[in-house]
């Protein structure tokens, strides 16, 4: 096997030196009953040029956002990321590196990730962040726990419905054997949380309070009011955000009375790639960090006094406290924290800002297009909206889709995949534009809607 | 002996990166310039938005703090952090249980072609046959490989995993009427193993290791009764023994009507020689990025797909892939299922690297775990007359030594693991298992040649001697790394102060 570098002749050697007579000797400790000695069922091994064809073909049978005009979002969101991401990231000592214990050997990823943190931080507005989440739902999850632990013995969760589902669907699993309640508050016909609700639905058992901005069906949100809501009763605000790009236009949620934001990052130069890996991130303010969960890099010195970074504040981890762990985070996602590092690093102050710009503008033009349209489509919600909106279709979601495939458009994600046994929104086409979209695509999909 | 022991015989004088500067910035945040960017977009295509007319008082102007840098900047940077790090494409990685085996760049190839990678999760099924196809054939593999009824490929990580079968215990005990209150976790358990337990709802009991380092079966049946909703058991443990009572530790569970759970971070050591499910395993995750070989990244990502028996797929997360005759799609509607773990589906970029990985390998990857189980022993056979061996029951994929021969000198086996940085390799494991104090986790994998094997041992049995002729070189270690020893310690104390973890902290928001 071209993966295993020793020939017959060294594995005999090897197996000499240990004083092994066949290599069933190695595995003498395994009980014989379920020890195998035939070939394992699987095909012979596949050479790279078979691999090629194979794995080829069926890639090739997908929807590549590469040859579609595409309106896919709902919570993962295809931005340009610069060329030169990918490949930096193909340099073996980042793609073939550990999690960086021993960080003499290790400054490379670490810089990098105290870089992430900042990052995340200026754009959240908030104090300090993690080195990553597995990505937003469970990074929401664990912001959810986090607050429960800064405010002792409370036992109510208040989440907006505005959510996305799958995050609230992830939420409930993970907390299904915790003895907390979760309430849901509503969306309004603005699209907005019910403020009204959500301030009844919050107290002296509350110990956090979740909105996301935008929401999941892409209007903003107020922070101001989600931090009143929760503040009123000694809860904790917890800000959602999953389209980070929001943050260059739009006030954070760290400088609106959040006390821990989270969400995910994956806008910054993740590739979509079927919905995984992303990047989860978690951030809040300073005063609660010691109940962050995950992994944190901060700033020391070495043996000559030089500046040097290393993971800390690690005691609370699996390694170290095990059956007292707060957290199910083990990892983060250091390769794709690193894209996004390198990607901020290049969009910058002023990239950041007219990719959001550029993003704003193109979802006002398909918006005032839909509106000037006489036929069966409206937006239902009155709220604002970012780089995402609602379409109510009259003519079905589902024809709608079809008729835009015909023109190599994926105009949408319809609502329902959010929550595929939820009864709600059916008729709700989710709309998301990028800065990869050219104005002939939006004239295009505007001419699907035309036709109907 | 090799003539390493005068590789480094006094710290040398690192002239080199005290005069250049440029290596020694440290963040780009300190070397941004105002006015540089590193994107050029196309030109705006439709009438401009005016945000702070749109969005009024919630308008943000800029993101102060931000890098201004040109691609140039960002490039140089990025490639200079690159040469600070230690990477398996570099030499042996002795890290034992982290599994840092060769990996091949095929899988890189194809899981960034664009019918894979630039996929949205919400694409219509029938535009996605080739992805869903993947995780199915996926799917197949590990089932053949491990014998279980179902896997899911859901998990974001190993440790997600054991909380998606730890939550899928849970739910099959309640659907039988009692969620039962203990989890059985030995004392040479990942600490994960516990904290998952624990998150799951259930009280940890831990089971004392017998004088092999393996469970002691009368103490499992001193503790198994009807309270027991699982035992978790890392097969090979944590020292690197595989349980030769498997058989009988799984009979002595199923009659309590527990299930027996097994932390497959190992898998390794017997892919394609051993079936977990013949072992009367019901759960075993599988850490991908371990078995599989798909690259740590520096800490991740990796994926931990878990498979189960019969009994437990009702209680798979959603959604599932079904195959209905050459047409694949996600089966959401699943009524005793435990939720979901993630958004989506799960690590996919993973998944892909995996499968490649399994489709390159074929019916030969039981060669697997033979040369990494040979690798080891050599390391071990070679290593033993020089470092202590607490427990001596036989090795697999790993060997646990430990420091007391060097402790002897005054010398740990952080000494001995920094040392080793100074001779090209990276140090091996010393955080566990937590029964072996002094630990030093060795972990070749099947992917080092010979060679490779001589020079660690060689580098190794030097530094033994170093510490007995010249412990002060070893203490002082490392000396030819970017930096020097790092004061850890000193970080979680100045953890109190502002802008450790970030140096722009408290950046006015505009």
């Amino acid at each position: 096997m071209r993966y295993i570098p020793n020939s017959p002749d060294e594995r005999a050697e090897l197996l000499a030196a240990v004083g092994a007579s066949s290599v069933d000797d190695l595995f003498a400790t395994v009980p014989r009953a379920v020890y195998h000695r035939e070939t394992p069922p699987l095909p012979p091994p596949a050479s790279e040029i078979e691999v090629r064809r194979d794995f080829g073909a069926l890639a090739a049978s997908n929807a590549s956002l590469s040859d579609w005009t595409s309106f896919l979002g709902a919570g993962l969101y295809s931005h340009h990321s610069p060329a030169f991401v990918s490949q930096l990231l193909l340099r073996g000592e980042f793609l073939t590196a550990y999690t960086p214990y021993q960080p003499e050997v290790s400054q490379g990823t670490l810089t990098a990730v105290y870089e992430f943190q900042t990052h995340v931080a200026l754009l959240t507005g908030m104090d300090i962040a993690n080195a990553s989440m597995y990505e937003g739902a469970s990074a929401f999850v664990e912001a959810v726990l986090m607050a429960e632990r800064l405010t002792k013995k409370k036992t109510k969760v208040v989440v907006s419905q505005g959510i996305h589902p799958e995050y609230l669907r992830c939420l409930r699993t993970y907390l299904a054997n915790f003895p907390f309640t979760i309430v849901e508050v509503p969306v309004g016909a603005d699209g907005l949380t019910d403020a009204a609700a959500l301030e009844s639905a919050v107290d002296d058992a509350t110990f956090a309070v979740a909105v996301q901005s935008p929401n999941a069906f892409g209007v903003v949100e107020s922070w101001d009011g989600l931090a009143a809501a929760a503040h009123a009763k000694n809860a904790l605000a917890i800000g959602v955000v999953n389209e980070m790009f929001s943050l260059a236009v739009l006030q954070p949620p760290g400088a609106r009375g959040v006390d821990i934001a989270c969400g995910e990052a994956a806008s910054f130069g993740v590739p979509p790639s079927f919905g995984g890996p992303l990047v989860g991130f978690l951030a809040c303010r300073d005063a609660f960090k010691r109940q962050i969960p995950g992994r944190l890099v901060g700033k020391t010195v070495d043996a000559d006094g030089a500046s040097a970074f290393c993971l800390t504040l690690s005691t609370r981890e699996q390694h170290i406290r095990r059956e007292k762990a707060t957290s199910n985070i083990c990892t983060n996602q250091g390769l794709f924290a690193l894209a996004a590092t390198m990607t901020l690093s290049a969009l910058g102050k002023q990239g950041l800002r007219e990719t959001a710009l550029q993003c704003l503008a193109k979802a006002e033009y398909l918006k005032a297009g839909v509106k000037a349209l006489a036929g069966p489509f409206s937006l239902p919600f009155s709220g604002k909206t970012f780089n995402e909106f609602a379409l109510r279709c009259g003519p079905g979601v589902d024809a709608v889709l079809r008729r835009a495939e015909e023109n190599r458009i994926l105009a949408g994600v319809p609502y329902a995949r959010l929550d595929p046994l939820g009864p709600a929104h059916r008729d709700l086409l989710l709309v998301a534009v990028t800065e990869r979209v050219p104005r002939a695509g939006l004239d295009g999909l505007l001419a699907v809607l035309r036709s109907f | 002996m090799s003539d390493h022991g005068t590789l480094v015989s006094e710290p040398i004088v690192r002239a080199d990166a005290r005069l250049d500067r440029r290596r020694r910035f440290g963040s780009l945040f300190d070397a941004t310039r105002a006015g540089r960017t590193g994107v050029h977009l196309p030109a705006l295509d439709v009438p401009a938005a005016d945000a702070e007319r749109i969005f009024g008082a919630q308008h943000r102007p800029e993101v102060a703090g931000e890098i201004e840098a040109s691609e140039v900047d960002v490039v140089r940077h990025f490639t200079r952090l690159s040469q600070m790090n230690f990477a398996i494409d570099t030499a042996l990685y002795s890290l034992g249980s982290c599994t840092m085996k060769h990996n091949p760049r095929i899988n890189e190839e194809i899981a960034r072609l664009a019918g894979f990678n630039d996929t949205h999760p919400y694409a219509p099924e029938h535009l996605a046959q080739g992805n869903l196809e993947l995780m199915w054939r996926l799917e197949q593999a590990l089932k053949a490989l491990t014998g279980f009824a179902r896997v899911t490929l859901q998990p974001s990580a190993g440790a997600n995993g054991e909380l998606t079968g730890a939550l899928m215990i849970r739910a099959a005990h309640v659907k039988a009427g009692n969620p039962r209150k203990n989890v059985l976790v030995p004392d040479s358990a990942h600490g994960t193993n516990p904290a998952t337990a624990h998150f799951a709802g259930y009280d940890v009991v831990e089971l004392t290791s017998n004088a092999h380092g393996t469970l002691d079966l009368a103490e499992l049946a001193s503790k198994l009764n009807e309270d027991v909703a699982a035992l978790m058991i890392t097969v090979p443990n944590t020292l690197g023994v595989f349980e030769e009572r498997i058989l009988d530790i799984a009979k002595m569970v199923h009659d309590k009507g527990a299930y027996l759970y097994l932390d497959g971070a190992n898998f390794n050591a017997f892919v394609g020689k051993v079936r977990p499910a013949d072992m009367g395993v019901d759960v075993m995750h599988m850490n991908l990025h371990k078995t599989f070989s798909t690259p740590h990244g520096g800490g991740g990502p990796g994926a931990g797909p878990v498979g189960v028996a019969p009994a437990l797929v009702p209680f798979l997360p959603v959604p599932t892939v079904e195959n209905d005759g050459g047409v694949f799609r996600l089966e959401v509607d699943r009524p005793d299922t435990i939720g979901k773990m993630r958004t989506f589906y799960g690590n996919f970029g993973v998944l892909v690297r995996a499968l490649t990985y399994i489709v390159s390998y074929g019916n030969r990857i039981h060669e697997v775990a033979e040369n990494a189980v040979l690798n080891a022993n050599y390391i071990r056979r070679k290593l033993e007359p020089f470092y202590h061996l607490k427990y001596d029951a036989p090795s697999y994929h790993e060997v646990v030594f430990d420091d007391k021969k060097q402790a002897a000198h005054g010398l740990h086996n952080i000494d001995v693991a920094k040392r080793l940085m100074d001779y090209g390799f990276h140090p091996p494991t010393m955080s566990f298992p937590l029964i072996v104090p002094g630990a030093l986790m060795i972990e070749p994998t099947e992917s080092e040649p010979k060679e490779e094997l001589d020079a660690f041992i060689d580098a190794m049995i030097a530094i033994a001697g170093e510490c007995e002729t010249s412990p002060e070189i070893v203490h002082g270690a490392p000396h030819t790394t970017p930096v020097r020893r790092l004061d850890e310690a000193g970080a979680a104390r100045e953890a109190s102060k502002v802008g450790n973890f970030a140096p722009v902290l408290r950046a006015p928001v505009k």
